[in-house]
């Protein structure tokens, strides 16, 4: 899932103050089941928001909430089509795609960030999450005994562990696990140690982040006419 | 009267409520300025209640759970004072003294102890003067009404 915080109280008071009606938007999807987005939380910055304007003399500032299941979908943002020509701007307790897709949907209303979007993660234990996947678009997870060492390294080495790794601990961060030795290990425990035997090819940083967005497409799901709008750089 | 800060005691059923009541019966004065709202469990506090509290102008804000390991549903009072602490965080964030907040631990048979952590809070409150978010007397005394209709909604098990 995708994992964020929220943003400094003040830094989003900041970027609210000069309009007079503010949504805050939650979403019911990732950003609440990792505690940053959801329903309670947009109702705990709604009143420290409140707090926060009538603090700096801008009490009068409207402050209203409401939670969607999904920020990332037109169909579910069409919920809030009515409500929003009520205020002068949305701030948004969804990942950056949710922030994203409420400003297409709504292209006279500023949308501004609530959140920091982080990684793609997993929640590791309660009330902590830890990154997993980078969206590097060409998964070579079977290559690597199912741990991502461009995730999970620290210098994102592909090719074996550096010289730091001391007793499984990566010398960059103490808390950190050495993705390879990991790596190691469970392929030893796989009994797959021979896979490292063959020369590995480099990595495809095409399918990467660089020219502009991604998209994936499945011409079988496409409505007739939609896909014509086909990128450059189109995945799959 | 109108500047004398006005405290807010979330107290728990099982023990702070009974201990006031307690502090009652054993005729311990303690100071006036004080609201005491019941629920069923301090584990029923949220973050939120905790800023609508503020929110609504009042100076300073109680909770008062049970003994730790005493709680009647085991572990309520530790994830208050878990949402207590979150909650000073974000009043420190938007500029609001964090200590007109704070958990406190008594059993129901400490009367003594009730009225002690109310002079206690009433000193410190009136030390740091009235809430910036202060509103007048009669409004804050009107939402405490409110939050204490939901409090004894939550208590008879109604939904929030």
């Amino acid at each position: 899932m995708i994992v964020a915080d929220r943003k400094k109280v003040p830094e989003i008071r900041d970027m609210v103050k000069k309009h007079d009606r503010v949504l805050l938007v939650g979403c019911g999807t990732c950003v609440t089941v990792c505690l940053a987005g959801g329903e309670r939380e947009t109702g705990i910055l709604g009143s420290a928001l409140r707090m926060a304007l009538k603090l700096i003399g801008r009490g009068e500032v409207v402050v209203d909430e409401c939670t969607i299941e999904r920020q990332c979908e037109d169909a579910f943002i069409d919920i809030l089509a009515s409500r929003v020509a009520e205020y002068d701007a949305i701030c948004s307790l969804g990942c950056g795609a949710g922030v994203q897709a409420l400003a297409e949907r709504f292209p006279n209303t500023p949308v501004y960030p609530g959140l920091n979007t982080q990684f793609i993660g997993i929640l590791e234990s309660q009330g902590v999450w830890t990154e997993k996947c980078a969206g590097c678009g060409a998964c070579r997870l079977g290559e690597f005994a199912g741990i991502c060492p461009l995730t999970r390294c620290a210098k994102r080495l592909l090719n074996g562990p550096c010289g730091g790794s001391r007793e499984g601990i990566c010398e960059v961060r103490e808390d950190l696990d050495c993705a390879w030795q990991l790596i190691y290990d469970r392929a030893k425990a796989l009994g797959i140690l021979d896979s490292f035997e063959t020369e590995a090819p480099t990595q495809d940083w095409s399918t990467s982040l660089d020219g502009g967005p991604r998209k994936v497409i499945r011409e079988d799901q496409c409505i007739a006419g939609v896909c014509s709008k086909t990128p450059a750089k189109s995945l799959g | 009267m109108e500047d004398e800060p006005i405290i807010v005691a979330f107290c728990c059923h099982y023990c702070a409520y009974a201990a006031a009541d307690l502090a009652g019966t054993l005729r311990i004065a303690y100071p006036a300025n004080v609201r005491v709202l019941r629920l069923p469990c301090t584990g029923k506090i949220e973050v939120d209640y905790l800023l609508a509290a503020f929110e609504r102008g009042v100076d300073g804000v109680i909770v008062a759970g049970c003994l730790e390991g005493g709680c009647h549903f085991q572990e309520g009072n530790l994830r208050a004072r878990r949402r207590v602490e979150r909650a000073q965080q974000i009043l420190g964030e938007i500029g609001i003294e964090p200590e007109r907040l704070e958990m406190f631990n008594l059993s129901s048979a400490e009367g003594a102890r009730f009225a002690e952590i109310v002079t206690l809070m009433s000193k410190r409150i009136a030390k740091l003067g009235p809430s910036p978010l202060r509103l007048c007397r009669e409004h804050v005394e009107r939402s405490i009404r409110d939050m204490n209709d939901e409090a004894q909604r939550a208590v008879a098990g109604e939904k929030r």
